[in-house]
């Protein structure tokens, strides 16, 4: 079956979509669609939290409940939005930025999305059977005693999707270097591109760990031995070095993927080179590599010693220095440029500006004495929603507003996406912003019941939740109305010079009619070189290529 | 490239650094500081919020620029110039940050090891104390652990007391699901609230009865993890009294929220007082006939227990003498 669906020229069928399809376009989509899904599931499971922390008291859920939501919110955002949605763009861009026909193992391809909905439904049956409700990070000997079926199908449902994800990384590395069109050298090649290697490194590098956890974490559950149970002499510290081990560089696998959406977007929509290719390129990879060795800053209150500490801060400190070189390397790509401020230029400043944020107050936690105080507070839930909200999530959104037109041939429709900005843009700050405050003040995270003094602060965060919440709704009408009477988008509705812009939209099964021809950089805006078989200039070009469509 | 004309760069750097000066003295983020050690670390944030606070003017400032300044004309469907980068302005952006983060991870390190964060008995008192057996003042607290000291290391925070200095006042802490329980293993007093005297150093010597806990004084800055199986410290100085909260900030389970009791700072008159009294009540609960009747004290927490989810067995492995407010400060 899958071999007909590889080369085989025609028209789409819908029906692909639902089936074991090995184009990776098919599975890009696929991956977007059903991240989505779980974006609304852990959505609604955000909001049960933040009703229930309207009042003080426990009032909205019960405790254990409100544990189980917690914990289901943090696995499902993690796992099943936020790295399967980098995995949606991955499959859908990579083999089209660098002309390729697929990804280089088609199939492996298709086995990795389809563990997707396999772990989903195994986590959220947990349900039945009383859902975990240990928090995501499910430190023993607390998830050894809270529930044996639901932490058991919790763990099984992360070593499901750790190994889509692994499958997924040892693709995308050997697409871009095996199936690059012969130009293309691996420094012409998008940033995007660039981000998927730093990202499958840590992947490859980090995911067995945590296998290695949770299978040693699953035999002290079922079978009663003790690795991380002090009872029997097991050492519950050894556990959370193994988790960190994979889950700080979690965090560079849930927003690489991003930066390279951003280093995409952001030239595009400002008309302007990207600023410093080179040191956004490599500075990912810097990020890739200090990413393996910080992940003790999650521990600086644990069983960890003072060295240990002073050591895993130092280098906690030095991610800033090439996360600063990207971020002032985007404002400079905009300074100068033309914007044209569309929803994806508007969540794409909207990153810069939240994400700033997150990045400001992650270096103030790498301080292991300032850490030492909000630790396992709100300020640390204030902070890593503005890196994964205020980062990833708003340069997803950018994302898909980007390549929406590739992808349905279609244009969105921009007033809505505007209003859809505009309100997931206040409501986010004003959801997160003062749980900084709180944390500082001293609520602590993961409760149910408060000190009734934080009242009102935390219904300012309900209500920013709520207006979250709504946000979708214009996003989806977007969509919708793209989808139904949106204008044919043509085959570069932003004249943009990366590969996936030469082809149709949506592009035909084996992406291009002919190997295409690289005829300027990826980001050669404003540059009046000549191409390679003549003498119309860029500009010209892309109008011809704009006009083709 | 539009370069703003230098006057105005130079009126707005001086803004942001006034901006920013004054805001990272007068953010009032921070609860009231009732150690020493407390102000040093709110001293860091400060200088921490000031850099922050800058960096956020400046990129925030320069992205508003944008979108009004080099925002497209209508049917202007030219590029904008290409820069592709300028080697001196990056080198200018890699150089400043990490000149910023090794200030600040020199200046963190001094003052956590200012807070005692490196001192031996810190971070490898267990085993310092083991093979250093004429060793001064640490042996006291190591006698003090008594049978809670395993072989494994005492990690936590804070100085041990110098070789001139009083001695610390010791107290144990135990955590369980959902309390605290401190005993002074040098009058017997066992309390579910904390109280101490003002300007002497306290020492916690800390461990957790079934999963682990954290210890947390959001005035004091301080916080360690809890754990069974090896003993972690904590030690303070208070200079301010009051009444303070302690909080557990690790997921311990669903009422989780609900952990958490006072430590109450004295002037050293009244905790003696406060001392006196509870010896005398220990005294006349021995002799009289106990009171809550003759229960044990796993009988006696039971209805609690019940109410809250408390293993049973962790129960059992609490200190002998449960005085009333032990129970008081659980939630009702
Ligand atoms: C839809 C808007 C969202 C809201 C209102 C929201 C709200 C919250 C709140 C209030 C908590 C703290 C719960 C507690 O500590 O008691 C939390 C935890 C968490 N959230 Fe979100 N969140 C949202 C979106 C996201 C997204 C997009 C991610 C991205 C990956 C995410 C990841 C997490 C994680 C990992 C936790 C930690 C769970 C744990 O403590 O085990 N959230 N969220
Ligand atoms: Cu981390
Ligand atoms: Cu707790």
């Amino acid at each position: 079956m899958s071999d007909a669906t590889i080369h085989h020229a025609g028209d789409r069928k819908w029906t692909d979509y639902f089936t074991f399809c090995t184009d990776h376009k098919v599975i890009g989509i696929q991956y977007l669609v059903t991240s989505f899904f779980f974006y609304f599931v852990g959505g609604v499971m955000a909001e049960m939290v933040r009703t229930e922390l309207a009042t003080p008291d426990p009032d909205f859920v019960s405790p254990e409940v409100y544990n189980q939501l917690f914990t289901m919110h943090g696995t499902i955002m993690i796992f099943l939005w936020i790295v399967p949605a980098g995995a949606a763009f991955a499959n859908y861009l990579i083999p089209l930025m660098i002309g390729a026909d697929d990804m280089a193992f088609p199939r492996l391809n298709a086995v990795a999305f389809w563990m997707q909905p396999v772990g989903g439904i195994l986590l959220i049956s947990s349900f039945f059977v009383g859902a975990p409700q240990s928090g995501w990070t499910s430190y023993p000997p607390l998830s050894l005693i809270s529930g044996k079926w639901g932490e058991e199908l919790w763990i099984l449902c992360l070593l499901i999707l750790g190994t889509a994800s692994i499958l997924g990384a040892i693709n995308f590395v050997t697409t871009i270097f095996k199936m690059r069109i012969p130009d293309m050298d691996i420094h012409s090649m998008p940033l995007f591109c660039w981000a998927m290697l730093a990202t499958s490194a840590l992947i490859l590098l980090s995911t067995p760990v945590l296998a290695a956890a949770l299978i040693l974490l699953s035999f002290d559950l079922m079978a009663g031995t003790a690795f991380f149970n002090p009872t029997g002499g097991g050492d519950p510290i050894v556990y959370q070095h193994l988790f960190w081990f994979y889950s700080h560089p979690a965090v560079y696998i849930m927003v690489l993927p991003f930066f390279g959406v951003i280093s995409e977007v952001l030239p595009v929509h400002s008309r302007k080179p990207i600023f410093g290719y080179r040191a956004i390129a490599y500075s990912g990879l810097a990020i890739s590599f200090l990413g393996l060795i910080v992940w003790a800053h999650h521990m600086f209150t644990s069983g960890t010693p003072g060295w240990l500490r002073m050591f895993f801060m130092a280098t906690t400190m030095l991610v800033a220095v090439p996360t600063g070189i990207k971020i002032f390397s985007w404002c400079a790509t905009l300074w100068g440029g033309k914007l044209q401020l569309n929803s994806a230029l508007l969540f794409a400043i909207g990153f810069l500006s939240s994400f700033l944020i997150g990045g400001l107050t992650g270096v103030m936690l790498a301080a292991a004495p300032f850490d030492i105080h909000v630790h396992d507070t709100y300020f640390v839930v204030g902070h890593f929603h503005y890196v994964l909200f205020g980062g990833s999530v708003f340069a997803l959104f950018s994302g898909v507003y980007h390549w929406y037109p590739k992808m349905t041939g279609k244009m969105y429709d921009e007033t809505w996406g505007k209003i859809h900005f505009v309100m997931t843009f206040i409501g986010f700050n004003l959801t997160f912003l003062p749980m900084h405050y709180l944390g500082m003040q001293g609520m602590n995270r993961r409760v149910a019941l408060y000190d009734p003094q934080y009242q009102s602060v935390n219904q300012i965060c309900t209500i920013g939740s709520y207006i979250l919440a709504v946000s979708t709704l214009p996003f989806l009408v977007s969509m919708a109305l793209g989808f139904i009477k949106g204008e044919a988008a043509g085959r570069n509705p932003w004249r943009a010079l990366t590969l996936e812009w030469q082809t149709t939209s949506p592009p035909q099964i084996e992406n291009f009619e002919e190997m295409p021809v690289l005829w300027a950089g990826p980001y050669d805006y404003g540059i009046d070189s000549e191409s390679e078989d003549g003498d119309e200039d860029v500009e010209d070009m892309l109008t011809e290529v704009a006009n083709v469509a | 490239m539009n370069i703003p004309n230098s006057i105005t760069t130079l009126i707005a750097g001086i803004v942001i650094t006034l901006i920013s000066l004054w805001y990272g003295q007068n953010h009032g983020l921070l609860p009231v500081a009732a150690s020493a050690d407390a102000s040093d670390v709110d001293d860091l944030f400060n200088l921490m919020m000031t850099i922050a606070t800058g960096l956020f003017l400046l990129i925030e400032g320069v992205l508003v620029i944008c979108m009004f300044r080099f925002r497209r004309k209508k049917g202007d469907l030219t590029d904008g110039p290409s820069i592709e980068g300028n080697i001196p302005l990056e080198i200018v952006w890699t150089a400043i940050p990490t000149l910023i983060v090794f200030v600040l991870a020199i200046y963190s390190f001094e003052i956590y090891n200012q807070m005692g964060g490196l001192d031996p008995m810190a971070s490898r008192g267990g085993m310092m104390a083991m093979h250093n057996h004429g060793g001064g003042h640490n042996m006291d607290s190591m006698v003090a652990m008594g049978d809670t000291n395993d072989s494994r290391m005492a990690i936590g925070i804070g100085k041990s007391p110098g070789d001139g200095d009083e001695p610390a006042l010791l107290v144990d802490v135990n955590g369980l699901q959902y309390a605290w329980i401190f005993t002074y293993p040098e009058t017997g007093i066992v309390s579910g609230d904390l109280h101490i005297p003002e300007g002497r150093r306290v020492q916690l010597n800390m461990k957790a009865a079934d999963v682990i806990h954290a210890f947390w004084l959001p005035e004091f800055r301080i916080k360690q993890d809890v754990m069974p199986g090896q003993v972690s410290k904590l030690s303070f100085v208070a200079n301010r009294e009051g009444t303070y909260p302690v909080i557990c900030a690790e997921l311990c389970g669903s009422y989780h929220g609900g952990m958490k009791t006072t430590m109450t700072v004295d002037s050293p008159e009244a905790f003696d007082e406060w001392v006196q009294s509870r010896t005398v009540a220990m005294q006349s609960q021995d002799s009289v006939a106990v009171n809550p009747s003759d229960l044990s004290d796993a009988a006696f927490l039971q209805s609690y227990a019940e109410e809250m989810g408390v293993i049973e067995n962790t129960l059992e492995q609490l200190p002998h003498v449960i005085p009333d407010d032990a129970v008081s400060v659980l939630p009702q």
